[in-house]
């Protein structure tokens, strides 16, 4: 028996650099970062206190005597101040979920676009995308860095781009069978729905033209990807990315699936205990902590993930070198992710907090009812705003529905209960019940 | 980016040369391009090889630009006859991107694209760029919406290939706009212009004074609007505000754009060819005189377009431009020759509501779209007429009902709908045909 | 045991609950009891009369959309207490109400509640076996006309 799922290609030559000469690279680029975030407030604050100058890098070890970048710190420099190129030179901004109102944002010069585009081709090669194929992204576009990090990446590989963006699935369903899309990217979870949709219409979703599908951007299992699979007839590809480092191609998986290469001539990766912020043993699980080594509008030096996973660089059959990392297992922080969306439980109540009438007494409940995550917000109402007229209390429930969408950019079913009836526990209240952890799903 | 689109070339920025041509020369390539044109779509589109056959017409008929109106028209319909692929006149491995638009019934009208075609898209919304006064350097917001319209990605490949710094927005969320705008220090901004003055309106109830910050210049397309809106827009945002035209089947945004005149929009008529008709006959009309748009794309691959019936009132401006720009201009459209209305840059047919609406309710209900304005931001009702069928006693079903039908119409047209149910016999119906369109819009 | 009440469709605007009691007044119908109910967008006028029949015929005539629902009426003590004793049976027993209303007579120690119920029959199998005392149609309209 082969050791692929589908035929084994690379993209690019420099996947299979050795090891040896990996390292190398990694140090000489490393030593280059130092010396090119010299002038970012933050890094040249941090380089000084570590007593760190771009010489004191032999070797890819010397990471270690970097210090660390958290999403705390991008926030206080909102938002422009880990820029490490002049502004005109940055050609695009992103920007993904912060703590508060305040998203982070991302920078791009021309150089890191092409970069970005070339890493995607990368895992979508490496997951069976070829140029002849058809390719439908589900994926939202915009500000998420999502949508276009696998819509240029698809363009490099010279595929056709069929733009759905995300939603609208009878009209998703309509595209494909039409268009004969056989390439499918989007969350795990929408595949499903998808799928689900098609059955309601009376078609099996085994005969649509899908044969590859590409899933990114929440946690999903092993167990999903059989269901996937064996529900749409395809295969089923998992590709890792967060955009503070680039956004999707940070890794992706190969036909031999097991783990996700990481593009390390492009990240050095570690993986860190999350108390003590020191290297795990080889093979355990910790935080993913990334350097970009070669990104020009926003370099990022150590930068906390709140992932957690394992890494694995002993040799792979499909012939690539960078290491490989595990499934993301789960988080060091409070944030969800929700239809592909990241929500922090802080940006929920700041949306609450937007709301008169409302108390600061909430509940956000997480389930999978169907293929589809949803979240039930339980927000306890003042006993001053309750209004005996239906109509006003829609009203209320309606406005609390914006907010949450406008902070969050997902939608939330409001449920407004009665003053007091939120269980209330010594100290930090419990805000989150998350039911797709109980159900194995995450 | 090898190109330096800002560089001057004598007197005129390097992207938009083709705009400043002696009219002899920019003939010349109208003329052998649509030669080339012809003879791809004849060769490559069974429709339209059948329609010249029958009209006895070969490639070798078009022996001047003016031959072009000897060449059968193309209707939306068309698309929709052929759909998906009948008009492709490309292999679909040669095709690397797929659009859609509004159709009049269900199935949406599709275009495609080559790498040659994005290049040609990129660089025509360079020039409508550049013609809105942007350059290198510039911070644009994109906020018309990506995906499958073309508005969105057309503007972005645009600003990108500019040279400028693209912050890709997408639609909706205001209140991030407004934030995005100020912390980014945006100087233009991509988006309808009925969504901006919606925009401007949410800023000044948040407090933020879009006249004090760096934004510059607003690029307005994808609906219909007037001299009126652009002097609010341009008094209260302290901005200068430009119409652009395009549409999805021709190529998307980047067809024609206004110069620093803001008197017409230049069309790019060494890609597209213009002519005006009469929409009842058919028979062209002079220059200066009002009918429908029709366009022919000279340089597209997928998908060449001949002699495509916009449905677009306008007319076409000979005159010299005193921005020095050759290419003809066209009127700002105002109204259509068919009920095709645009609600937030989106296209919409009465007909697509009620194939939405059969869908759910099985028989074809009593109904009405009624169009307003509220907060600058366009509102579109749909009234149905509850019928005994599908009365519930129950609250919860009739939410239900409405819901089921908002979501339908919200699939089918790709706007959000606000569903009202209404008693029966409330809707006027006139004789024969009801009025199914109220469009209470001021502009 | 059963009774007809008759549901309306309104839009939710003003002079809109008029039309319909004005036909009713106008072909001489009494109403027994009617509630309301609102939401955004549109409400429910639910009725119940002697003579649905004839009710339901004058609104469809006057152009209404009208419903003929199946509801349940139960008489308790007007004092404190008396709902709760019926609703705690309802509960006990697993009854699933979609809605209810209820009112009182002048000249009387009595109250009637009216429940709309998702399984009538059962309901009301359910709610006698436990002593509640479910009204027929003529002993709500003795009730409500004496």
């Amino acid at each position: 028996m082969s050791a692929f799922a589908f035929e084994n290609r690379i993209w690019d030559e420099a996947e299979t650099t050795p090891r040896d000469r990996l390292g190398k690279l990694q140090a000489r680029r490393l030593r280059e970062l130092v010396a090119r975030v010299a002038e970012v407030p933050f890094y040249k604050e941090a380089l000084a206190r570590a007593k760190v100058k771009p010489g004191d890098i032999k070797g890819p070890d010397d990471i270690r005597r970097l210090p660390f970048t958290a999403k705390e710190d991008l926030r206080q420099h909102y938002p422009l101040g880990f820029l490490a190129v002049p502004r005109s030179q940055v050609a695009r901004f992103h920007g993904s979920s912060g703590t508060t109102g305040k998203p982070t944002f991302v920078a791009y010069t021309a150089d890191d676009l092409e970069l970005w585009a070339n890493l995607c081709a990368r895992f979508l090669v490496a997951g069976g995308l070829r140029p002849e194929h058809t390719v439908q992204i589900a994926f939202g576009y915009g500000l998420f860095t999502g949508g276009f990090g696998l819509h240029y990446g698809v363009e490099k590989v010279g595929a056709s781009v069929v733009p759905a963006a995300a939603g609208n699935t009878p009209r998703q369903l309509m595209l494909m069978q039409d268009l004969q899309a056989d390439v499918l990217v989007c969350t795990p979870s929408y595949a499903l729905n998808i799928a689900e949709v098609a059955r309601q219409q009376g078609i099996d979703p085994r005969t649509l033209p899908l044969k590859f599908a590409h899933f990114g951007a929440e946690p999903w299992t092993e167990d999903m990807r059989k269901q996937i699979e064996a529900e749409l007839d395809l295969i089923a590809s998992n590709n890792y990315g967060l955009s503070e480092v680039i956004g999707p191609g940070v890794s992706g998986e190969c036909a031999a699936r097991n783990g996700m290469h990481i593009s390390e001539d492009h990240f050095l990766a570690e993986c860190v205990h999350p108390d003590t912020l020191e290297p795990v043993a080889r093979g355990e699980q910790g935080e993913l902590v990334f350097t970009t080594l070669t990104k020009q509008a926003m370099p990022l030096i150590r930068y906390r993930t709140r992932d957690i996973a394992s890494l694995d660089s002993s040799p792979c059959p499909c012939g690539r070198t960078g290491a490989r990392m595990s499934w993301v297992l789960g988080r060091t922080d409070d944030m969800l992710i929700i239809r592909g969306v990241n929500v922090f439980p802080s940006q929920i109540e700041e949306a609450l907090l937007r709301v008169e009438g409302t108390a600061p007494h909430y509940l956000i409940e997480v389930d999978r009812p169907g293929a589809m995550d949803e979240v039930t917000v339980h927000v306890e109402v003042r006993p001053e705003s309750f209004s005996d007229k239906m109509s006003q209390m829609q009203v209320l429930r309606d406005r609390i529905d914006r907010e949450i969408q406008a902070v969050t950019g997902i939608r939330a079913n409001v449920q407004l209960v009665e003053p007091q009836s939120l269980e209330r526990s010594v100290g930090k209240a419990k805000r989150v019940v998350d039911h797709r952890r109980e159900k194995g799903l995450i | 980016m090898a190109e330096l689109w800002n560089d001057q070339v004598g007197e005129f920025p390097a992207a938009s040369v083709q705009d400043f041509l002696p009219v002899e020369k920019l003939r010349q390539i109208q003329l052998r391009r649509l030669q080339a044109a012809v003879a791809r779509a004849y060769e490559q589109q069974e429709l339209i090889h059948n329609r010249m056959e029958e009209r006895r017409l070969n490639p070798g008929c078009v022996r001047s630009v003016e031959d072009v109106s000897r060449l059968p028209f193309t209707v939306k319909a068309d698309l929709r006859d052929t759909y998906p692929f009948g008009m492709f006149a490309s292999p679909i491995h040669e095709v690397v991107r797929l659009h859609a638009s509004s159709g009049t019934t269900g199935k949406p009208i599709v275009v495609a694209y080559t790498k040659e075609d994005i290049e040609v898209w990129s660089s025509v919304m360079v020039r409508t760029l550049v013609a809105c006064g942007l350059h290198r350097g510039d911070i644009i917001q994109n906020s018309y919406g990506y995906g499958l319209f073309t508005g969105g990605l057309g503007a972005h490949y645009g600003a990108e290939a500019l040279g400028a710094t693209v912050i890709p927005t997408s639609g909706g969320n205001t209140d991030r706009q407004i934030m995005v705008m100020k912390d980014f220090c945006v100087t233009a901004i991509c988006c309808t212009p009925s969504y901006f003055l919606h925009l401007l309106d949410r800023a000044a109830e948040l407090g933020v004074d879009v006249k004090a910050l760096p934004l510059r210049a607003g690029v307005f397309g994808a609906e219909p609007w007037t001299e009126a809106m652009r002097q609010r827009i341009e008094a209260e945002g302290n901005i200068k505000a430009y119409d652009i035209y395009g549409l999805s089947e021709i190529i998307g945004p980047g067809v024609a754009s206004e110069c620093e005149a803001q008197n017409g929009l230049h069309i790019f008529e060494d890609h597209f060819y213009p002519e005006i008709i009469d929409p009842e006959t058919g028979q062209p009309v002079p220059d200066g005189q009002e009918g429908e748009l029709v366009l022919t794309t000279l340089s597209k691959y997928a998908m060449p377009m001949i002699r495509y019936r916009t449905r677009d009132i306008t007319r076409l401006i000979a005159e010299p431009c005193r921005c020095g720009r050759t290419v003809r201009r066209m009127a700002r459209v105002g109204r259509r020759s068919d009920d095709m209305f645009i609600v937030r840059g989106v296209n919409v047919f009465p007909s697509q509501v009620e194939a939405a609406l059969l869908a759910v309710e099985q028989t074809l209900p009593h109904y009405q779209i009624v169009l307003t304005r509220e907060k600058d931001l366009d509102q579109m009702e749909v009234q149905v007429e509850v019928t005994a069928e599908v009365f519930s006693d129950e609250i919860r079903a009739l939410e239900s009902l409405r819901t089921k039908l908002a979501q339908a119409l919200d699939s089918a047209l790709g706007v959000r709908v606000k569903v009202s149910l209404v008693e029966p016999h409330t809707i006027a119906r006139s004789e024969g045909k009801a009025r199914r369109v109220i469009d209470k819009r001021q502009m | 045991m059963k009774l007809n009440q008759l549901s309306v469709f309104l839009e939710n605007k003003p002079g809109r609950l008029s039309h319909p009691c004005k036909a009713l007044a106008e072909a001489g119908i009494n109403l027994l009891t009617l509630s309301l109910a609102d939401t955004q967008q549109f409400g429910i006028l639910r009725l119940i009369v002697r003579d649905w029949e004839k009710a339901r015929d004058v609104l469809t005539q006057a152009g209404c959309v009208v419903r003929v629902t199946e509801v349940v009426a139960i008489e308790v003590a007007d004092r404190p207490g008396g709902l709760e004793e019926v609703l705690k049976v309802i509960e006990a027993e697993g009854v699933n109400i979609e809605y209810m209303y209820a009112f009182t007579f002048r000249s009387h120690d009595r109250a009637v509640l009216v429940f709309r119920f998702d399984a009538p029959d059962a309901a009301i199998k359910t709610l006698q076996a436990k002593g509640v005392n479910v009204l027929q149609d003529v002993e709500l309209y003795k009730l409500v006309e004496q």
